[in-house]
Protein backbone atom coordinates (compact mmCIF):
# COMPACT_ATOMS: atom_id res chain seq x y z
CA UNK A 1 0.00 0.00 0.00
CA UNK A 2 1.51 3.99 -1.40
CA UNK A 3 1.55 6.08 1.13
CA UNK A 4 -0.77 8.75 -0.56
CA UNK A 5 -3.54 6.23 -0.74
CA UNK A 6 -3.86 6.38 3.20
CA UNK A 7 -5.42 9.45 4.27
CA UNK A 8 -4.02 11.37 7.39
CA UNK A 9 -7.49 11.82 9.09
CA UNK A 10 -10.29 9.14 9.23
CA UNK A 11 -13.75 9.16 10.88
CA UNK A 12 -15.81 5.88 10.71
CA UNK A 13 -18.97 6.36 11.56
CA UNK A 14 -17.73 7.87 14.89
CA UNK A 15 -20.54 8.70 17.34
CA UNK A 16 -20.17 10.20 20.46
CA UNK A 17 -22.34 10.17 23.70
CA UNK A 18 -22.17 12.54 26.71
CA UNK A 19 -24.06 11.51 30.08
CA UNK A 20 -25.10 14.85 31.68
CA UNK A 21 -26.84 13.86 35.19
CA UNK A 22 -28.13 10.68 34.16
CA UNK A 23 -29.53 12.33 30.89
CA UNK A 24 -27.86 10.70 27.83
CA UNK A 25 -27.08 13.62 24.85
CA UNK A 26 -26.19 12.51 22.05
CA UNK A 27 -23.28 14.42 20.35
CA UNK A 28 -22.36 13.66 17.46
CA UNK A 29 -23.79 10.48 14.84
CA UNK A 30 -22.17 8.30 12.87
CA UNK A 31 -19.73 10.61 11.07
CA UNK A 32 -17.74 9.72 8.48
CA UNK A 33 -14.89 12.42 7.24
CA UNK A 34 -11.61 11.65 5.28
CA UNK A 35 -9.01 14.03 5.38
CA UNK A 36 -5.93 14.16 2.80
CA UNK A 37 -2.51 15.44 3.63
CA UNK A 38 -2.13 18.79 3.16
CA UNK A 39 -6.21 19.86 2.87
CA UNK A 40 -7.24 22.49 4.40
CA UNK A 41 -11.36 21.79 5.98
CA UNK A 42 -13.21 23.36 7.87
CA UNK A 43 -15.97 22.04 9.92
CA UNK A 44 -19.08 24.45 10.08
CA UNK A 45 -22.21 24.73 11.72
CA UNK A 46 -24.54 25.98 14.75
CA UNK A 47 -23.77 25.22 17.77
CA UNK A 48 -24.36 21.65 19.29
CA UNK A 49 -23.92 20.68 15.82
CA UNK A 50 -20.83 18.45 17.07
CA UNK A 51 -17.84 19.94 15.13
CA UNK A 52 -16.02 20.52 18.31
CA UNK A 53 -16.76 17.13 19.66
CA UNK A 54 -15.50 15.74 16.11
CA UNK A 55 -12.13 18.06 16.34
CA UNK A 56 -11.36 16.81 20.26
CA UNK A 57 -12.18 13.44 18.82
CA UNK A 58 -9.24 14.27 16.41
CA UNK A 59 -7.02 15.67 19.07
CA UNK A 60 -7.59 12.71 21.12
CA UNK A 61 -8.92 14.08 24.26
CA UNK A 62 -11.92 12.43 23.74
CA UNK A 63 -12.87 8.58 22.84
CA UNK A 64 -15.46 7.82 20.43
CA UNK A 65 -18.30 5.52 22.34
CA UNK A 66 -18.55 3.89 18.36
CA UNK A 67 -16.97 3.94 15.18
CA UNK A 68 -13.00 4.46 14.58
CA UNK A 69 -11.15 7.51 14.84
CA UNK A 70 -7.67 6.94 12.84
CA UNK A 71 -4.55 8.61 11.91
CA UNK A 72 -2.77 7.09 8.71
CA UNK A 73 -4.64 4.34 9.33
CA UNK A 74 -4.04 4.08 13.05
CA UNK A 75 -5.93 4.30 16.23
CA UNK A 76 -6.03 7.65 17.82
CA UNK A 77 -5.14 6.43 21.30
CA UNK A 78 -5.24 10.20 23.19
CA UNK A 79 -3.60 13.16 22.43
CA UNK A 80 -0.08 13.77 20.71
CA UNK A 81 2.22 16.11 19.48
CA UNK A 82 1.46 15.13 15.69
CA UNK A 83 -1.87 16.39 15.75
CA UNK A 84 -1.65 19.76 17.19
CA UNK A 85 -4.46 21.90 19.14
CA UNK A 86 -5.58 25.71 18.62
CA UNK A 87 -8.24 26.78 21.25
CA UNK A 88 -10.06 29.52 21.52
CA UNK A 89 -9.25 30.29 24.89
CA UNK A 90 -5.43 29.90 23.95
CA UNK A 91 -4.70 27.66 26.39
CA UNK A 92 -1.02 29.66 26.86
CA UNK A 93 1.03 28.73 30.20
CA UNK A 94 0.90 31.90 32.01
CA UNK A 95 4.35 31.53 33.55
CA UNK A 96 6.13 31.05 30.43
CA UNK A 97 7.42 33.85 27.95
CA UNK A 98 6.22 33.52 24.33
CA UNK A 99 9.70 31.70 23.79
CA UNK A 100 8.75 29.56 27.02
CA UNK A 101 5.23 28.07 25.30
CA UNK A 102 6.68 28.18 21.63
CA UNK A 103 9.92 25.28 23.26
CA UNK A 104 7.09 23.92 26.26
CA UNK A 105 6.69 20.93 23.55
CA UNK A 106 10.75 20.20 22.30
CA UNK A 107 11.22 21.03 26.06
CA UNK A 108 8.66 18.36 28.11
CA UNK A 109 10.14 16.19 24.71
CA UNK A 110 13.84 16.23 26.18
CA UNK A 111 15.17 17.70 23.03
CA UNK A 112 18.78 19.22 23.54
CA UNK A 113 18.60 22.96 24.19
CA UNK A 114 20.67 24.33 21.28
CA UNK A 115 17.91 22.75 19.23
CA UNK A 116 15.27 23.94 21.27
CA UNK A 117 16.75 27.45 20.91
CA UNK A 118 17.32 27.54 17.44
CA UNK A 119 13.45 25.93 16.32
CA UNK A 120 12.03 28.77 18.79
CA UNK A 121 13.85 31.56 17.38
CA UNK A 122 12.91 30.60 13.77
CA UNK A 123 9.21 30.23 15.52
CA UNK A 124 9.16 33.28 16.87
CA UNK A 125 10.39 35.18 13.75
CA UNK A 126 7.84 33.00 11.89
CA UNK A 127 4.67 34.47 13.93
CA UNK A 128 6.67 37.80 13.86
CA UNK A 129 6.49 37.85 17.55
CA UNK A 130 10.17 38.89 18.22
CA UNK A 131 9.87 42.20 19.54
CA UNK A 132 7.77 39.84 22.69
CA UNK A 133 9.83 37.24 22.32
CA UNK A 134 10.23 37.51 26.77
CA UNK A 135 6.99 38.81 27.46
CA UNK A 136 4.59 37.02 29.34
CA UNK A 137 1.21 35.85 28.00
CA UNK A 138 -1.29 38.59 30.40
CA UNK A 139 0.88 41.34 28.43
CA UNK A 140 0.01 40.08 24.97
CA UNK A 141 -3.07 41.10 22.79
CA UNK A 142 -5.51 38.67 21.59
CA UNK A 143 -3.96 38.86 18.14
CA UNK A 144 -0.46 37.48 19.59
CA UNK A 145 -1.32 35.50 21.91
CA UNK A 146 -2.92 33.35 19.33
CA UNK A 147 -0.17 33.45 17.33
CA UNK A 148 1.86 31.73 20.10
CA UNK A 149 -0.28 29.47 20.15
CA UNK A 150 0.19 28.43 16.21
CA UNK A 151 3.57 28.60 16.82
CA UNK A 152 3.59 26.24 20.02
CA UNK A 153 1.93 23.67 17.78
CA UNK A 154 4.09 24.23 14.83
CA UNK A 155 7.28 24.26 16.49
CA UNK A 156 6.31 20.64 17.96
CA UNK A 157 6.23 19.16 14.52
CA UNK A 158 2.81 18.85 13.98
CA UNK A 159 1.19 17.37 11.15
CA UNK A 160 -1.83 17.86 11.44
CA UNK A 161 -3.28 21.16 13.04
CA UNK A 162 -6.57 21.39 14.81
CA UNK A 163 -8.24 24.77 15.30
CA UNK A 164 -11.22 25.03 17.33
CA UNK A 165 -12.60 28.69 16.13
CA UNK A 166 -8.99 30.09 17.09
CA UNK A 167 -10.30 33.54 16.02
CA UNK A 168 -13.74 33.46 17.25
CA UNK A 169 -12.34 35.88 20.45
CA UNK A 170 -10.74 38.28 18.28
CA UNK A 171 -11.53 41.61 16.69
CA UNK A 172 -12.49 41.80 13.00
CA UNK A 173 -9.34 43.03 11.27
CA UNK A 174 -7.00 41.03 13.46
CA UNK A 175 -8.90 37.92 12.82
CA UNK A 176 -8.80 39.31 8.76
CA UNK A 177 -4.74 39.22 9.56
CA UNK A 178 -4.47 35.95 11.37
CA UNK A 179 -6.06 34.27 8.30
CA UNK A 180 -3.94 35.97 5.62
CA UNK A 181 -1.00 34.56 7.80
CA UNK A 182 -2.36 31.42 8.46
CA UNK A 183 -2.92 30.86 5.14
CA UNK A 184 0.25 31.94 4.00
CA UNK A 185 1.91 29.43 6.95
CA UNK A 186 -0.10 26.71 5.28
CA UNK A 187 1.11 27.37 1.84
CA UNK A 188 4.49 27.30 2.69
CA UNK A 189 4.60 23.94 4.70
CA UNK A 190 2.75 20.58 4.12
CA UNK A 191 0.60 21.22 7.29
CA UNK A 192 -3.14 19.83 7.11
CA UNK A 193 -5.51 22.02 8.49
CA UNK A 194 -9.06 21.07 10.25
CA UNK A 195 -10.71 24.30 11.29
CA UNK A 196 -13.84 24.58 13.51
CA UNK A 197 -15.82 27.93 12.93
CA UNK A 198 -19.26 29.04 12.58
CA UNK A 199 -18.52 31.84 10.55
CA UNK A 200 -19.25 30.98 6.34
CA UNK A 201 -17.39 33.78 5.22
CA UNK A 202 -14.35 32.59 7.33
CA UNK A 203 -14.69 29.10 6.18
CA UNK A 204 -15.35 29.84 2.34
CA UNK A 205 -12.43 32.15 2.58
CA UNK A 206 -9.32 29.75 4.10
CA UNK A 207 -10.35 26.09 3.27
CA UNK A 208 -10.87 23.45 0.39
CA UNK A 209 -13.22 21.75 1.54
CA UNK A 210 -16.37 22.69 3.52
CA UNK A 211 -17.83 20.06 5.96
CA UNK A 212 -21.52 21.49 6.90
CA UNK A 213 -22.61 19.95 10.44
CA UNK A 214 -26.09 19.96 11.75
CA UNK A 215 -27.65 19.96 15.25
CA UNK A 216 -29.55 17.24 17.54
CA UNK A 217 -28.08 15.00 17.04
CA UNK A 218 -24.92 15.78 15.50
CA UNK A 219 -23.92 14.61 12.19
CA UNK A 220 -21.96 15.67 8.73
CA UNK A 221 -24.77 16.52 6.26
CA UNK A 222 -22.91 17.85 3.74
CA UNK A 223 -19.36 18.80 2.07
CA UNK A 224 -18.87 21.13 0.11
CA UNK A 225 -15.59 21.03 -2.78
CA UNK A 226 -13.95 24.66 -2.97
CA UNK A 227 -11.45 24.81 -6.23
CA UNK A 228 -11.56 29.13 -6.06
CA UNK A 229 -8.06 30.42 -6.73
CA UNK A 230 -6.15 32.02 -3.84
CA UNK A 231 -6.01 34.75 -2.03
CA UNK A 232 -9.41 34.66 -2.47
CA UNK A 233 -11.32 38.21 -2.99
CA UNK A 234 -14.59 38.30 -0.74
CA UNK A 235 -16.33 40.57 -2.49
CA UNK A 236 -16.59 38.70 -5.66
CA UNK A 237 -19.41 37.25 -7.02
CA UNK A 238 -18.00 33.58 -6.92
CA UNK A 239 -17.42 34.15 -3.64
CA UNK A 240 -20.70 35.65 -2.46
CA UNK A 241 -22.34 32.58 -4.41
CA UNK A 242 -20.77 30.08 -2.44
CA UNK A 243 -21.42 31.85 0.29
CA UNK A 244 -24.96 32.01 -0.44
CA UNK A 245 -25.37 28.32 -1.35
CA UNK A 246 -23.60 27.66 2.08
CA UNK A 247 -25.81 30.15 3.95
CA UNK A 248 -29.15 27.94 2.47
CA UNK A 249 -27.53 25.25 3.25
CA UNK A 250 -27.18 25.46 6.93
CA UNK A 251 -30.48 27.12 7.16
CA UNK A 252 -32.16 24.24 5.40
CA UNK A 253 -31.38 22.24 8.41
CA UNK A 254 -32.57 24.52 10.63
CA UNK A 255 -35.91 24.73 8.86
CA UNK A 256 -36.05 20.88 8.46
CA UNK A 257 -35.26 20.16 12.35
CA UNK A 258 -38.74 22.82 13.44
CA UNK A 259 -40.84 20.91 10.92
CA UNK B 1 3.44 48.99 46.51
CA UNK B 2 1.04 51.73 45.66
CA UNK B 3 2.51 55.44 44.73
CA UNK B 4 -0.33 57.99 43.97
CA UNK B 5 -0.26 59.01 40.55
CA UNK B 6 -3.48 61.12 39.85
CA UNK B 7 -3.22 63.06 37.09
CA UNK B 8 -0.31 61.91 35.82
CA UNK B 9 1.31 64.19 33.59
CA UNK B 10 0.65 63.83 29.54
CA UNK B 11 3.20 64.65 27.50
CA UNK B 12 1.98 68.10 26.81
CA UNK B 13 2.32 69.45 29.73
CA UNK B 14 5.26 72.20 30.34
CA UNK B 15 8.64 70.76 32.10
CA UNK B 16 7.79 73.24 34.84
CA UNK B 17 4.49 71.29 35.95
CA UNK B 18 5.80 68.09 35.37
CA UNK B 19 8.60 68.62 37.81
CA UNK B 20 5.69 70.09 39.91
CA UNK B 21 3.43 67.36 39.62
CA UNK B 22 6.57 64.69 40.16
CA UNK B 23 7.03 66.95 43.45
CA UNK B 24 3.66 66.47 44.62
CA UNK B 25 4.48 62.84 44.01
CA UNK B 26 7.11 62.65 46.40
CA UNK B 27 5.27 64.76 48.77
CA UNK B 28 2.43 62.05 48.96
CA UNK B 29 5.27 59.30 49.25
CA UNK B 30 6.32 61.58 52.52
CA UNK B 31 2.97 61.56 53.41
CA UNK B 32 2.56 57.93 53.05
CA UNK B 33 5.75 56.98 55.38
CA UNK B 34 4.43 59.91 58.02
CA UNK B 35 1.03 58.50 57.99
CA UNK B 36 2.05 55.10 58.66
CA UNK B 37 4.67 56.26 61.84
CA UNK B 38 1.53 58.52 63.15
CA UNK B 39 0.08 55.56 64.77
CA UNK B 40 2.78 53.91 66.41
CA UNK B 41 4.27 57.36 67.68
CA UNK B 42 0.92 58.18 69.18
CA UNK B 43 0.97 54.74 70.82
CA UNK B 44 4.76 55.36 72.16
CA UNK B 45 3.60 58.85 73.55
CA UNK B 46 0.27 57.45 75.77
CA UNK B 47 2.18 54.62 76.93
CA UNK B 48 5.26 56.95 77.41
CA UNK B 49 3.01 59.17 79.36
CA UNK B 50 0.98 56.37 81.55
CA UNK B 51 3.89 54.30 82.56
CA UNK B 52 7.25 56.96 83.44
CA UNK B 53 7.24 58.75 86.29
CA UNK B 54 4.86 56.76 88.20
CA UNK B 55 5.83 55.52 91.50
CA UNK B 56 4.65 52.14 90.72
CA UNK B 57 4.19 50.60 87.68
CA UNK B 58 3.87 47.23 86.56
CA UNK B 59 4.00 47.77 82.87
CA UNK B 60 7.97 49.56 82.30
CA UNK B 61 8.10 52.66 80.66
CA UNK B 62 9.02 52.61 76.85
CA UNK B 63 12.52 53.96 77.58
CA UNK B 64 13.62 51.27 79.99
CA UNK B 65 11.96 48.15 77.13
CA UNK B 66 14.56 50.16 74.48
CA UNK B 67 17.20 49.84 78.06
CA UNK B 68 16.42 46.47 78.14
CA UNK B 69 16.52 45.60 74.50
CA UNK B 70 19.76 46.83 74.48
CA UNK B 71 21.50 45.03 76.75
CA UNK B 72 20.07 42.22 75.55
CA UNK B 73 21.49 42.74 72.41
CA UNK B 74 24.60 44.08 73.54
CA UNK B 75 25.39 44.32 76.97
CA UNK B 76 27.05 46.98 78.97
CA UNK B 77 24.30 48.43 81.01
CA UNK B 78 22.77 45.95 83.39
CA UNK B 79 25.56 43.08 83.15
CA UNK B 80 23.05 39.90 84.36
CA UNK B 81 22.02 36.85 83.22
CA UNK B 82 20.15 38.34 80.69
CA UNK B 83 22.97 40.87 78.83
CA UNK B 84 24.29 39.74 75.66
CA UNK B 85 22.18 36.93 75.14
CA UNK B 86 20.13 38.39 72.32
CA UNK B 87 21.93 36.53 69.50
CA UNK B 88 21.72 33.31 71.10
CA UNK B 89 18.06 32.82 71.46
CA UNK B 90 17.06 34.93 68.45
CA UNK B 91 19.42 32.34 66.79
CA UNK B 92 17.93 29.24 68.42
CA UNK B 93 14.44 30.61 67.55
CA UNK B 94 15.34 31.24 63.87
CA UNK B 95 17.04 27.54 63.89
CA UNK B 96 13.88 26.05 65.12
CA UNK B 97 11.68 28.01 63.12
CA UNK B 98 13.65 27.21 59.68
CA UNK B 99 14.03 23.71 60.24
CA UNK B 100 9.90 23.05 61.01
CA UNK B 101 9.10 25.19 58.58
CA UNK B 102 11.52 23.61 56.08
CA UNK B 103 10.28 20.17 56.86
CA UNK B 104 6.43 21.33 56.75
CA UNK B 105 7.29 22.64 52.93
CA UNK B 106 8.94 19.30 52.30
CA UNK B 107 6.28 17.24 53.49
CA UNK B 108 3.14 19.91 52.46
CA UNK B 109 4.14 20.51 49.30
CA UNK B 110 4.05 16.81 47.44
CA UNK B 111 1.30 15.62 49.96
CA UNK B 112 -0.63 18.71 48.21
CA UNK B 113 0.08 18.18 44.48
CA UNK B 114 -0.86 14.60 45.04
CA UNK B 115 -4.03 15.09 46.57
CA UNK B 116 -4.90 17.83 44.55
CA UNK B 117 -4.31 15.90 41.30
CA UNK B 118 -4.49 12.29 42.97
CA UNK B 119 -7.85 10.86 43.22
CA UNK B 120 -6.61 8.04 45.01
CA UNK B 121 -4.27 9.93 47.25
CA UNK B 122 -6.83 12.40 48.26
CA UNK B 123 -9.56 9.58 48.96
CA UNK B 124 -7.06 7.55 51.09
CA UNK B 125 -5.38 11.00 53.21
CA UNK B 126 -8.12 13.73 52.80
CA UNK B 127 -10.76 12.64 55.37
CA UNK B 128 -7.93 12.26 58.11
CA UNK B 129 -6.71 15.10 57.49
CA UNK B 130 -9.65 17.25 57.35
CA UNK B 131 -10.83 15.45 60.81
CA UNK B 132 -7.52 16.15 62.31
CA UNK B 133 -7.35 20.11 61.23
CA UNK B 134 -9.82 21.26 63.90
CA UNK B 135 -6.89 20.56 66.21
CA UNK B 136 -5.76 23.59 67.72
CA UNK B 137 -2.03 23.19 67.76
CA UNK B 138 -1.31 23.85 70.96
CA UNK B 139 -3.60 20.89 72.19
CA UNK B 140 -0.67 18.84 70.74
CA UNK B 141 1.52 20.56 72.85
CA UNK B 142 1.27 18.05 76.04
CA UNK B 143 1.31 14.84 73.96
CA UNK B 144 4.02 16.52 71.43
CA UNK B 145 6.38 16.64 74.68
CA UNK B 146 5.25 12.60 76.25
CA UNK B 147 6.37 11.98 72.42
CA UNK B 148 9.44 14.16 71.79
CA UNK B 149 10.20 15.10 75.26
CA UNK B 150 10.68 18.24 77.25
CA UNK B 151 12.80 20.57 74.83
CA UNK B 152 13.26 21.90 71.60
CA UNK B 153 12.16 18.41 69.79
CA UNK B 154 8.70 19.03 70.67
CA UNK B 155 9.27 22.81 69.58
CA UNK B 156 10.35 21.86 66.43
CA UNK B 157 7.53 19.21 66.40
CA UNK B 158 4.89 22.53 66.61
CA UNK B 159 6.29 24.47 64.61
CA UNK B 160 6.01 22.00 61.86
CA UNK B 161 2.22 21.34 62.73
CA UNK B 162 1.34 24.76 62.87
CA UNK B 163 2.81 25.46 59.34
CA UNK B 164 2.06 22.05 58.01
CA UNK B 165 -1.67 22.94 57.07
CA UNK B 166 -1.58 26.21 55.58
CA UNK B 167 1.02 25.06 53.04
CA UNK B 168 -1.27 21.72 52.02
CA UNK B 169 -4.47 23.19 52.17
CA UNK B 170 -3.28 26.38 50.00
CA UNK B 171 -1.42 23.70 48.13
CA UNK B 172 -3.96 21.27 47.23
CA UNK B 173 -6.92 24.31 46.50
CA UNK B 174 -4.57 26.05 43.70
CA UNK B 175 -3.84 22.16 42.01
CA UNK B 176 -7.51 22.04 42.07
CA UNK B 177 -7.80 25.27 40.44
CA UNK B 178 -5.25 24.90 37.37
CA UNK B 179 -7.63 24.72 34.37
CA UNK B 180 -8.34 21.49 32.23
CA UNK B 181 -7.17 23.46 29.12
CA UNK B 182 -3.50 23.54 30.85
CA UNK B 183 -3.43 20.09 30.85
CA UNK B 184 -4.81 19.26 27.34
CA UNK B 185 -2.45 22.13 26.01
CA UNK B 186 0.51 20.46 27.60
CA UNK B 187 -0.79 16.79 26.75
CA UNK B 188 -1.43 17.79 23.28
CA UNK B 189 2.44 18.85 22.85
CA UNK B 190 3.69 15.48 24.57
CA UNK B 191 3.92 15.79 28.60
CA UNK B 192 1.85 13.14 29.77
CA UNK B 193 1.29 11.44 33.22
CA UNK B 194 3.93 12.45 35.94
CA UNK B 195 5.60 15.01 33.93
CA UNK B 196 2.91 17.55 33.95
CA UNK B 197 3.65 17.90 37.85
CA UNK B 198 6.73 19.84 37.38
CA UNK B 199 5.78 21.04 34.10
CA UNK B 200 2.20 22.42 34.78
CA UNK B 201 0.54 21.76 38.05
CA UNK B 202 3.34 23.27 40.19
CA UNK B 203 4.29 26.18 38.35
CA UNK B 204 0.16 27.04 37.68
CA UNK B 205 -0.70 26.62 41.22
CA UNK B 206 2.77 28.51 42.45
CA UNK B 207 0.58 31.51 43.69
CA UNK B 208 -1.29 29.78 46.09
CA UNK B 209 1.64 27.69 47.69
CA UNK B 210 2.77 31.16 48.13
CA UNK B 211 0.05 32.66 49.52
CA UNK B 212 0.49 28.77 52.05
CA UNK B 213 3.88 29.84 52.40
CA UNK B 214 3.05 32.90 54.05
CA UNK B 215 0.43 31.69 56.34
CA UNK B 216 2.54 28.64 57.50
CA UNK B 217 5.68 31.10 58.05
CA UNK B 218 3.27 33.47 60.27
CA UNK B 219 1.78 30.51 62.31
CA UNK B 220 5.54 28.96 62.95
CA UNK B 221 6.50 32.45 64.30
CA UNK B 222 3.18 32.03 67.18
CA UNK B 223 3.72 28.54 67.56
CA UNK B 224 7.39 28.60 68.28
CA UNK B 225 6.98 30.65 71.44
CA UNK B 226 4.40 28.18 72.79
CA UNK B 227 6.71 25.51 71.93
CA UNK B 228 10.11 27.00 73.85
CA UNK B 229 7.85 28.12 76.79
CA UNK B 230 8.14 24.85 78.52
CA UNK B 231 11.77 22.88 78.78
CA UNK B 232 13.53 24.76 76.63
CA UNK B 233 16.87 26.60 77.69
CA UNK B 234 17.18 28.96 74.98
CA UNK B 235 14.76 30.32 72.20
CA UNK B 236 13.07 34.02 72.24
CA UNK B 237 10.23 31.78 74.14
CA UNK B 238 12.60 30.57 76.42
CA UNK B 239 13.57 34.00 77.27
CA UNK B 240 10.11 35.63 77.81
CA UNK B 241 9.38 32.95 79.94
CA UNK B 242 12.34 33.52 82.17
CA UNK B 243 11.96 37.20 82.42
CA UNK B 244 7.70 36.39 83.54
CA UNK B 245 9.06 34.49 85.85
CA UNK B 246 11.57 36.93 87.58
CA UNK B 247 9.01 39.85 86.77
CA UNK B 248 11.08 40.84 84.41
CA UNK B 249 8.53 42.94 82.31
CA UNK B 250 11.08 45.28 80.06
CA UNK B 251 12.85 41.72 78.78
CA UNK B 252 9.23 40.29 78.13
CA UNK B 253 8.24 43.36 75.91
CA UNK B 254 11.87 43.28 74.53
CA UNK B 255 11.67 39.46 73.52
CA UNK B 256 7.94 40.74 71.89
CA UNK B 257 9.76 43.19 69.70
CA UNK B 258 12.40 40.89 68.71
CA UNK B 259 9.70 38.31 67.47
CA UNK B 260 7.85 40.69 65.72
CA UNK B 261 10.37 42.32 63.96
CA UNK B 262 11.93 38.66 63.10
CA UNK B 263 8.60 37.13 61.88
CA UNK B 264 8.35 40.94 59.64
CA UNK B 265 11.73 40.19 58.37
CA UNK B 266 10.99 36.27 57.59
CA UNK B 267 7.68 37.27 55.62
CA UNK B 268 9.14 39.93 53.57
CA UNK B 269 12.12 37.47 52.25
CA UNK B 270 9.00 34.95 51.27
CA UNK B 271 7.37 37.91 49.78
CA UNK B 272 10.21 39.16 47.72
CA UNK B 273 11.07 34.97 46.63
CA UNK B 274 7.60 35.16 45.08
CA UNK B 275 7.56 38.62 43.46
CA UNK B 276 11.17 36.91 41.56
CA UNK B 277 9.16 33.53 40.70
CA UNK B 278 5.87 34.97 40.16
CA UNK B 279 6.60 37.67 38.28
CA UNK B 280 4.50 36.40 34.78
CA UNK B 281 1.52 36.64 37.22
CA UNK B 282 -1.07 40.09 37.05
CA UNK B 283 -2.65 39.56 39.79
CA UNK B 284 0.12 38.70 42.51
CA UNK B 285 1.84 41.63 44.25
Amino acid sequence: MSEPTIPILEMRNVSKNFDFSGQRIQALAGANLTVRKGEFICLIGASGCGKSTLLRIAAGFEQPTSGEALMWGKPINGPDPSRGMVFQDYGLFPWLSVRGNIGFGLAARGRPKAEIQDTVSRYVDMVGLGKFADAYPHQLSGGMKQRVAIARVLANDAEVVLMDEPFGALDAMTRDRLQDELLELWASTSLTVLFVTHSIEEAVFLSDRVVAMSPGPGRIDSELLLDLPRPRDVSSPTFNAIRSDLNQRLHSHHARKAA
Amino acid sequence: MSIVMQGAPPATRSRGRVSAARLRELGGRAGQVALALAFPAAILTAWHFATAGATYSLVPPPAEVARAFWDLAFGGINDDAFSQTLLTHVLASVGRVLGGFGLAVLVALPLGLLIGRVPFVRQMLDPTLQLLRPIPVTAWLPLAMILFGIGPRSAFFLVFLGAFYPILINTVFGVRAVETRLFEAASMLGCKGPAQFSRVVLPASLPAIFTGLRLGLGFAWVVIVIGEMTGVQTGLGAIIMEARQLSRTEIVIAGMIAIGALGFISDRLVMLLGRRLLSWSPNHV
